[in-house]
């Protein structure tokens, strides 16, 4: 199967996915004892037309299943409601997006650099002392809390001065010019995308090593070795190669594990990200804003995945897309 | 005949866990951590809804065993003065050096239920008098004993997850059993709901699943509830791996065998199927206890999960989210700490044992 039939294919596989996720939100979200409008209507900025529109849309007189349907039909159509706030929730959402895609693909770009050579240098010193120690340091980063990391480096960052305290962007990021303001997100992606890489960072540089461990016994391995390559050459010509395939299928997973410990740290680091939209969302009850929050993430999760296994096709050509 | 096997299997376990001496540590640390929640009424000096509304955010107390002259004295320490300080603005914590109060080990003190049930009012330590206050781990924002209130959070934040587990394995075992043995159209049905609960990431729908809990609810329901929450979330990726594994056992003889007999399918998967993969489930569950540990602290930190009076390492932990607050009281970031070590503990359990059940595996 070419790759564009079969991106094709899992795009239509996803659509029933997708609808049985925005059945479940639906369903969770009208669980809920508040009233959707509840919100709107203490917000003096909304005018009574656009609280009738939003009736109007929601259906809210309607029962429950027609309800869902009015709400498929109209975000199928690109309308999501409004916000709490008064804004669209379109709107709400595009603007935090990127900034979670920049957290995200950062984190993971930072984790695989990192844990690749970690993981080849402490498989090839398998059982050594420098092994141990980054086996220790690997249990501790697993293990630290994301929210209290972030919380040990933001009181790290106010200590030392070193590093701005939480956002995205400085107060007069207006007035930078276009190099400026690149350092300025650099400058403030630093601490977050560190919180985020540890976690990832530890067990994959366990997965890189425990595959190279095992690639290594392979009878290929042992044959060149016995040919007489040098060493070099059989670890990073013929071993690393093929330890480092299945990792890819990882990366899937990781964007997931990344988008949900994205939304703690967000919290902490006050990040203008998805995550943390969602969790005000959710404390504000803004019913509009958490399912189209939900539904985002699990586009983005599905889409991660797909390009994980595409990209999985791409550098191991024994895969076959069936 | 079976049994016995599983029991000395089991017994070699725990043998090797503790001959090695990382998870010797390990298993120390959570034998320590579930021996003190056990006995929290007992240790702890205070119940977890004892304040004093004047002494907000004290530090730790001072305790002495040398007198101001030189001596050697019985433990003692001094209670805390609040004072306004006008040209910093802060609270000043200064100690009233007027009254000493000799602390006291298995005294009478405040009631409680040992183990929940068992009324009691004896006490680890406690002071002479009731007018002196013993804060070893200094107080929170309302004057509450952070030391008392870690042994009772850490009742909830170290039990919540087993019980979670206790509700979402057997789901999962089920779940995917059934799917993977039935196979076809059910298999293809089943595993879609699984997709599409492990196709939202997974903290937001806990954190959509926790903030519908009406806010009106008992701290035992709400305990309930965030359980069944954790449960919910955690089984759906288990019973993929399940149904996986189930899809290759049932194609060996033995259960064609019991096809043959006639014996129904239910009783297959649960009698001859799943018991094929318990040593996949030992390591899964081992494994999976410190996420279930982790999203209670998360959702609790957060303010969504087990709330106040009631305190868990997470909600405890909230009060560290401003930074000021942090640089000034160093110990409230002492629940994050506690996570850290449960957590780091159970994982390394669970590599051991995963090593030990997997010896093919080399990721330690």
């Amino acid at each position: 199967m070419s790759i564009p039939v079969y991106i094709l294919k899992r795009i239509l596989q996803a659509i029933p996915l997708l609808i049985i996720v925005s059945i479940m939100s639906f369903v969770i979200i009208k669980l809920s004892p508040v009233d959707p409008l509840a919100e709107l209507k203490l917000n003096p900025a909304i005018s009574p037309q656009t609280l009738e529109a939003e009736k109007e849309r929601l259906g809210l007189n309607l029962p429950v299943y027609m309800q869902y349907f009015k709400w498929l039909t109209s975000a199928l159509q690109g309308d999501l409601g409004i916000s709490t706030s008064g804004e669209k929730v379109i709107t709400r959402l595009m603007e935090r997006i990127p900034n979670t895609l920049l957290l995200t693909s950062s984190s993971i770009l930072l984790t695989w650099l990192i844990a690749l050579p970690i993981g080849i240098f402490a498989a090839l010193r398998w059982r050594s002392a420098i092994d141990r120690i980054l086996t220790v340091l690997s249990s501790i980063g697993m293990a630290i809390p994301s929210f209290f990391f972030a919380l040990l480096l933001l009181i790290f960052a106010v200590k030392s001065g070193w590093f701005p305290i939480g956002g995205l962007t400085s107060v007069n990021f207006d007035k930078m010019n276009i190099f400026q303001k690149i350092l300025d997100v650099a400058h403030h992606l630093v601490l977050p995308v560190l919180v985020l890489s540890t976690a990832s960072l530890a067990g994959l540089q366990r997965q890189v090593r425990g595959n190279l461990l095992d690639v290594l016994e392979a009878d290929y391995v042992k044959m060149a070795r016995a040919k007489g390559l040098p060493e070099n050459k059989i670890i990073y010509k013929h071993a690393v190669r093929n330890a480092i395939n299945p990792m890819v299928t990882m990366l899937g997973f990781e964007f997931a594990a990344l988008l949900s410990g994205a939304a703690l740290t967000e919290f902490v680091f006050q990040y203008p990200g998805l995550g943390r939209l969602i969790l005000e969302a959710v404390m504000k009850l803004d019913i509009n804003l958490v399912m189209a929050s939900l539904m985002m993430g699990a586009i983005m999760l599905i889409l991660g995945n797909l390009l994980a296994d595409i990209l999985l096709k791409l550098v191991d050509p024994r895969i076959s897309l069936n | 005949m079976k049994k016995r096997i599983n029991e000395r299997s089991l017994r070699s376990i725990f043998h090797r866990l503790l001959k090695d001496k990382y998870t010797f540590t390990a298993l120390t640390i959570l034998v320590t951590l579930y021996l003190s929640i056990t006995f929290a009424g007992f240790i702890a000096p205070y119940s977890k809804e004892f304040s004093d509304r004047h002494l907000s955010y004290a530090p730790p107390s001072k305790i002495f065993t040398i007198t101001p002259e030189g001596k050697l004295s019985w433990p003692y320490t001094y209670n805390y003065k609040r004072t306004f300080n006008p040209d910093t603005f802060k609270m000043d914590f200064k100690l009233d050096r007027s009254q000493l109060y000799y602390l006291k080990f298995f005294s009478k003190g405040d009631d409680y239920k040992l183990f929940g049930f068992i009324p009691c009012n004896i006490h680890l330590f406690s002071l002479d008098s009731p007018k002196g206050r013993l804060f070893l781990l200094g107080t929170d924002i309302n004057g509450r004993d952070n030391f008392s209130r870690l042994l009772y959070g850490g009742q909830i934040s170290l039990t919540i997850g087993f019980i979670a587990l206790f509700i979402s394995f057997p789901i999962g075992l089920l779940y995917g059993g059934i799917s993977g043995y039935l196979g076809g159209r059910v298999d293809n049905a089943m595993m879609r709901l699984t997709e599409a609960i492990m196709s939202i990431p997974s903290f937001y729908l806990l954190i959509s699943l926790a903030a519908i809990l009406p806010a009106n609810m008992t701290s035992s329901q709400r305990f309930t509830l965030i359980t069944v929450i954790l449960a919910f979330i955690g089984w759906a990726g288990f019973s993929r791996v399940v149904r996986g594994m189930v899809l290759s056992i049932k194609k060996q003889e033995y259960v064609d065998a019991a096809k043959a007999i006639g014996a129904h399918p239910l009783r297959i998967i649960a009698k001859h199927i799943l018991p094929q993969t318990a040593s996949y489930v030992i390591v899964a569950i081992t494994l999976s206890v410190p996420g279930y540990i982790l999203a209670e602290s998360g959702l609790s930190f957060l303010g969504l999960g087990i709330q106040q009076p009631d305190a868990s390492w997470g909600n405890m932990l909230k009060e560290a989210q401003e930074y000021i607050n942090v640089i000034n009281r160093p110990w409230l970031l002492i629940p994050g700490g506690l996570i850290f070590v449960a957590v780091l503990s159970f994982n390394l359990i669970g590599d051991a044992v995963r090593d030990i059940l997997d010896p093919k595996s080399k990721l330690n």
